[in-house]
């Protein structure tokens, strides 16, 4: 059995509080921050200002500025200090204002971050996480609003993670801190103050690399993580009108994705649906297809469909959910498979 | 902008000192240890040349005329100190510690020479030009953060100050005060590159003015004056002072690399001429010969030593066991992810997918 689901044990044994994502973000950090000394924040306005989305409210007074620490803004200044930081023995997270701009970062990224571990042999590895808010639909300004995963899922030794909630928020947060490796921690900022979950106030941990199921059905797998979910909620939580049912899986890791949930449901259903917001070509759900494919080619019962944005640059606000994935493209994704 | 930050010089190129206040700081100590490590790496150098040019290593980066910056530089640091060298940079690493073996195992495309020390903090070097300084700026930061003496000293050439990480590195640097020495090493040219079209300001050390840290310009070929700049560039950043930028200016003698042909883009004359006057071996040698500290029996026991340690490293790199294409898997992680143990797998067939 995959299915990656511990809430109720946590609700049985510790103290609860109803966050929203980014509440659960920060109380993820700060409870890290607590239990480690090595730990510590970097980025652009995340002290005196708490983050431009507050994520990093109220850590400065608690933790002083050694602790969190505003950075000029340089992003691959700070994500190269972390570098430098993470092999001498702290465990730096990095935050990103928005997943746009880390564009400047990206030549150390692809040439330390993720390879100092491989062409060291082990002798020196990168305990970081580099945060970022991604997507559209919250009307920013341009550049504000890229979803570019795959750029990341392709570059070998980094992990991709991107919960939907705050239950899953903290917890993948805390395992993402605590891997010895870096992993890039995606952030949906559309969801930031959306629905509330319990959370619990200890630390608690949730495997990488482990999707869930938000939902089962007999009919058809939808796939999407992130900022897709609720969009995919939606237009599955509308298809029960027509005596159709759904799997829906949370993939929550990119890279690695899980392979055995994405074959177990697909394999019992026959259909698949893949939702993402990023770009069509070279997306996480290419390979989500092809890890369908590869380990349930013979149980499908129509062709795969992908529900994405589209190979242009995020456009201007007036227009971004044009760009963006519905839940009545979903639906009729779903539709589509079914009638194959 | 050069009568602004003149150039420090030590020993002139006549092998004398330029002022007798710096008699006390030539000792018979400090002559042998730098004429030591600088024929060390020279010979060393010479020797990978000629490796190259047999098919017995590959592509090779030299840095023959630049010993003295390398030297001078390297002796000026503390056994926990960091150091963050460029490919130009291991007569560097090799004088701080590095291991001769590996070095040669690095060049000859091996994984196992990647790691320059397992006892010195080196950091890997670094091929993307710049990159390292801001990750010299973090591992310094860090040291602070432990509330440790420790310094990291970080290793670029005139090329690298045209790109972004020089000014991120140095400015973050700059900003919390983070004990590194941000050590340039201007040889003239990035690959073919002159260093008049590679800036429009007449010196390096003059960058530091936009930082409000101090800028030094040293005669890179007199290793008197490397040691004593880097040295107080380092105690300045272990009193928490900050950072320094120094510049020393040098002179490749040899092409970029082993696949470069210098004679497209300079005067290799000039070069000679260079060589003749600036030599930082010859300078070294002529204040030997002036302040009486040459010693033929001495030299000649080095030149034996060096020889015999430089064979010996060559013998373990050539005999060096087999390469092993398990290690490209084996290391991206800590615990390989499925995709790579299956890809692992499949080339290998083991195990089975």
């Amino acid at each position: 059995m995959v299915m990656i689901d511990n809430r109720q044990q946590y609700r049985k044994q510790t103290e609860q509080k109803s966050f929203t994502l980014i509440q659960a973000i920060t109380n993820g950090l700060e409870t890290m921050l607590e239990a480690d000394d090595n730990v510590l924040l970097l980025g652009e306005d995340i002290g005196v200002n708490g983050g431009v989305f507050r994520a990093t409210d109220g850590l400065l007074e608690k933790f002083g500025e050694k602790r969190v620490v505003d950075t000029p803004l340089s992003e691959a200044g700070f994500v190269g200090t972390a570098v430098g930081m993470a092999v001498n023995g702290l465990k730096p997270v990095v935050e990103i204002q928005f997943l746009g701009f880390i564009y400047p970062a990206f030549e150390q990224i692809a040439t330390h971050v993720t390879r100092t571990r491989a062409r060291t042999m082990g002798h020196f590895n990168l305990p970081m996480v580099i945060r970022a808010p991604y997507g559209a639909g919250v009307r920013s300004p341009e550049i504000h609003s890229d979803s570019i995963e795959a750029f990341f899922t392709h570059m070998p030794g980094i992990k991709v993670v991107c919960p939907s909630n705050a239950y899953d928020a903290k917890g993948l947060l805390i395992t993402s801190i605590e891997d010895p490796d870096p992993v890039l921690f995606l952030e949906p900022m559309r969801l930031y103050r959306g629905e509330r979950n319990d959370v619990p106030l200890d630390k608690y941990t949730i495997e990488l690399g482990k999707g869930r199921y938000v939902e089962r059905g007999d009919d058809v797998t939808v796939l999407a993580w992130g900022a897709m979910m609720p969009i995919v909620e939606k237009a599955v939580a509308e298809m029960k009108a027509k005596q159709l049912t759904c799997d829906v899986i949370d993939l929550r890791t990119l890279y690695p994705l899980d392979k055995e949930i994405i074959a177990e449901s697909v394999q019992k259903t026959g259909r698949a649906v893949v939702v993402h917001e990023a770009q069509a070509t070279g997306g996480v759900g290419s390979e989500v297809s092809s890890i369908i494919n590869d380990t349930s080619f013979l149980y499908l019962k129509a062709p795969i469909e992908r529900v994405t944005g589209f190979d242009v640059p995020v456009p201007l606000f007036s227009i971004e959910n044009d760009y963006l994935p519905t839940s009545e493209r979903v639906k009729r994704a779903i539709e589509k498979v079914v009638s194959f | 902008m050069k009568e602004k930050y003149p150039l420090f010089v030590v020993v002139d190129r006549t092998g004398k000192l330029v002022s007798e206040s710096y008699q006390s700081e030539i000792t018979e100590e400090k002559v042998q240890n730098f004429y030591y490590h600088m024929v060390r790496i020279r010979t060393f150098d010479r020797k990978s040349r000629a490796l190259q040019r047999q098919g017995r290593i590959g592509t090779y980066v030299p840095f023959e005329g630049q010993e003295a910056a390398q030297v001078g530089s390297a002796l000026a640091l503390e056994t926990e100190d960091w150091m963050f060298p460029t490919y130009r940079d291991h007569g560097a690493t090799l004088t701080f510690g590095a291991d001769m073996d590996r070095l040669l195992l690095y060049w000859n495309g091996r994984l196992e020479g990647c790691v320059p020390s397992y006892t010195k903090n080196i950091f890997p070097i670094a091929i993307p030009i710049a990159t390292q300084l801001p990750n010299a700026t973090g591992a310094a930061m860090a040291e602070a953060y432990k509330g440790t003496k420790n310094v990291s000293i970080a290793y670029f050439g005139d090329g690298a100050t045209s790109e972004g990480d020089f000014h991120e590195g140095i400015n973050i640097a700059s900003v919390f005060k983070a004990p590194v020495v941000f050590f340039n090493q201007n040889n003239g040219y990035a690959i073919s590159v002159p260093i008049e079209k590679q800036m429009n300001s007449k010196t390096i050390a003059q960058k530091a003015q936009g930082y409000g840290i101090p800028g030094i310009r040293v005669d890179g070929m007199d290793v008197f004056a490397v040691h004593l700049a880097v040295k107080e560039a380092c105690d300045r950043a272990r009193r928490g002072e900050g950072p320094t930028l120094i510049e020393a200016v040098t002179w490749r003698f040899g092409p970029h690399t082993t696949a470069d042909d210098p004679t497209k883009y300079r005067d290799q004359e000039k070069t000679e001429q260079m060589r003749e006057a600036r030599d930082p071996i010859t300078r070294l040698e002529r204040l030997m010969k002036k302040y009486g500290f040459w010693n033929e029996t001495w030299i000649k026991q080095i030149e034996t030593e060096i020889e015999n340690e430089l064979n010996e490293a060559i013998e373990r790199m050539e005999t060096f066991q087999q390469p092993d294409p398990a290690h490209m898997f084996d290391y991206v992680f800590e615990q390989p992810t499925w995709t790579i143990q299956e890809q692992k797998e499949a080339l290998l067939g083991r195990g089975g997918a």
